[in-house]
């Protein structure tokens, strides 16, 4: 009995793959399979902020910062290399409407395909790197810490959304209307491309979280998250173990906001605002944070719950997530990966009588205690 | 003895918190092998004195040195690394790792992201936690999470984690607080046995406990060394019965 089952759980990371990747095309019309796209892709920027704050304690509320850089760095790319976006003097059009003749210097390298499958996520890396060290050698923790991350965005912010004539500021870069291979980004057989990617890469994402989150590093990470000052009486330098793994974040979120960025057709400083931040933190904590599982769920359900609430009642979907985050924090603080694998269904069907009660802790009652 | 340098000597060592002294030129010596219980009233400053050594407080005058090299304005890893580990008053282990992940992130020879994300422990340094934590009776839990563990079992994987660090010296702050009678006396073996090869130092309340030790006895009275010297010696000087048991409450 207890072999099948085994040989059903290695399995069933495998049978999810098959089914996002034959399956739901087949059946979810472009519109909802984009959705999903998109959703798998916010997964990715779900599975970074697990690795900082579920396994290192790290709350950051600026992971938006990342997100929109490789949006912008892939958007960038696909505006240079798309004829009809192209103005009187070989540059993007947006360029025109400020009086811009030149275009500016950082642009350049983007013109490159090879340049900007790096730039997408070494930019954030950088970035994530010098802001990650600066914060972590001067012993800032806790709330201070994700107080500095939420004003490195405010600052990211206002950057963007004010430099028209670098960014087209508010308005953002438009990917959909642009081209790659000859096809429009925004065209059913291009999304379906990116579909595919993006499934492909969220395992790929997920193989890298758990290299940093097991073995003998991941201890280390949960050692800084349960008692880091304990750590260093141990001889370890917290410092360089917060920098690498939240330079990883950074990277793994530049990646799912160029993802994003082409599924969605359009990146904006709107993905550095305030509240979308707070919102990624939410799928971690809806999902289950220190478990890989957990945020891929969180990701995922509660995008989709934003998409079905907002098609019927525009205006409450505020409201359902405030609610959705409130209930989980009272209720189910593991999240719901969480709550399932400590037992929470068995809970609750002892609660109403359906199954005998425990009274032990669950998590000592299902293991035998290995005696060596 | 006199001839070869103190392993660790603090020179007149004075901290200072917002005015109030915690620590008053205080000034000790250690030597390799030697073992040392320090005893004080509350508010004595014999935390703070540990925390001089290990780097958590830095004094405001005086000196540490270990091994003749200063200890002042090094970080508390680069201390660690020197050889210097400390139990804490309350047994702070990482709760959410196995008895044996505990033991192993201590043992860890390098402690670098780079090693510890390439490659894996030795077999020698496997051995070596497994015998450590046989020792301390925590084989049989060696893949519960730490926060299942009782206090005193806590306390024992502390002091386990402290001796997988393979530390030279060895400074426990109240090793057996809160444990029974039994667990006192199996921790005082445990003490005795590491004192073959180690320097220790061992702040405790429980006069049972530093009886059972049998070490040289320091006691601390307003951040200063009142007097040192063997148990019976210490306990019949009349400034000790003064401060410290006259002024207690039994």
């Amino acid at each position: 009995m207890a072999l099948p089952v085994k040989v059903f759980k290695k399995l069933v990371p495998w049978i999810l793959l098959i089914i996002a990747l034959f399956i739901l095309p087949t059946v979810l019309d472009d519109f909802r399979l984009n959705l999903f796209g998109r959703y798998f892709a916010l997964s990715i920027t779900a599975l970074a902020i697990d690795l900082i704050w579920g396994y290192t304690g790290l709350l950051s509320l600026g992971q938006g910062i990342f997100f929109s850089l490789g949006g912008y760095a892939v958007a960038m790319y696909l505006m240079l290399n798309t004829k009809s976006l192209a103005g009187g003097n070989g540059i993007p059009k947006f360029f025109e409407n400020y009086g811009v003749a030149q275009l500016p210097f950082f642009w350049k390298p983007f013109s490159s395909p090879f340049f900007t499958l790096f730039a997408l996520w070494i930019i954030p890396a950088l970035v994530a790197g010098v802001v990650g060290w600066l914060i972590f050698r001067n012993r800032i923790k806790g709330v201070y810490f994700s107080i500095i991350t939420q004003a490195s965005l405010m600052v990211f912010f206002h950057f963007f959304n004010g430099q028209q004539k670098l960014f087209d500021g508010t308005n953002g870069l438009k990917t959909s209307t642009s081209e790659l291979f000859g096809q429009l980004v925004g065209s059913p057989d291009m999304q379906v491309w990116f579909y595919r990617l993006t499934v492909l890469l969220l395992p790929f994402t997920f193989v890298i979280c758990r290299y940093f989150s097991n073995g003998r590093f991941g201890d280390a990470l949960i050692a800084i998250r349960d008692d880091e000052s304990r750590l260093r009486f141990a001889g370890f330098n917290p410092v360089p173990f917060k920098t690498i793994v939240f330079i990883v974040s950074g990277a793994l979120c530049g990646l799912s906001g160029a993802l994003y960025t082409v599924q969605s057709g359009i990146v904006s400083p709107q993905y550095m605002s305030i509240s979308f931040s707070i919102e990624m933190v939410i799928w971690v904590a809806v999902g289950g944070r220190g478990t890989l599982v957990g945020p891929i769920i969180g990701a995922v359900l509660v995008n989709y719950t934003r998409s079905l609430v907002s098609e019927a009642l525009p205006e409450a979907w505020l409201f359902v997530q405030g609610a959705l985050f409130v209930f989980v924090v009272v209720l189910m603080p593991d999240g719901i990966y969480g709550w399932i694998t400590k037992g929470g269904i068995y809970h609750l069907l002892a609660a109403f009588g359906v199954a005998k009660k425990i009274d032990t802790y669950p998590q000592l009652e299902g293991k035998s205690i290995p005696v060596d | 003895m006199s001839i070869s340098k103190p392993l660790l000597e603090l020179d007149s060592v004075s901290v200072c918190f917002d005015g109030f002294f915690a620590l008053t030129d205080l000034s000790m010596k250690l030597f390799k092998g030697d073992l040392r219980s320090v005893i004080g009233p509350n508010g004595a400053g014999k935390t703070t004195f540990l925390d001089v050594i290990t780097g958590k407080v830095r004094p405001t005058r005086g000196t540490v040195t270990f091994n003749g090299n200063s200890l002042l304005g090094i970080s508390e890893e680069q201390i660690s690394r020197k050889g210097i580990g400390r139990k804490f008053q309350t047994p702070r282990v990482f709760e959410n790792l196995t008895v044996l992940r505990n033991l192993e992130l201590s043992a860890s020879p390098l402690k670098d992201p780079l090693s510890l994300l390439s490659s894996g422990l030795s077999k020698s340094v496997k051995d070596e936690v497994h015998g450590i934590m046989n020792y301390v009776g925590l084989g049989s839990f060696a893949t519960v999470k730490a926060s299942y563990l009782s206090h005193g079992q806590k306390q024992w994987l502390a002091i386990a984690c402290l001796v997988a660090q393979s530390p030279q010296v060895l400074l426990l702050d109240e090793p057996v607080a809160g444990l029974t009678d039994e667990e006192t006396l199996l921790t005082a073996e445990l003490i005795k046995l590491l004192a073959s090869d180690h320097t220790v130092v061992v702040i405790e309340h429980d006069m049972e406990f530093i009886r059972e030790l049998g070490f040289d006895v320091t006691v601390l009275h307003q951040g200063q060394v009142l007097t040192e010297g063997p148990l019976e010696r210490v306990k019949s000087d009349p400034r000790v019965i003064e401060v410290y048991l006259g002024a207690s409450d039994h």
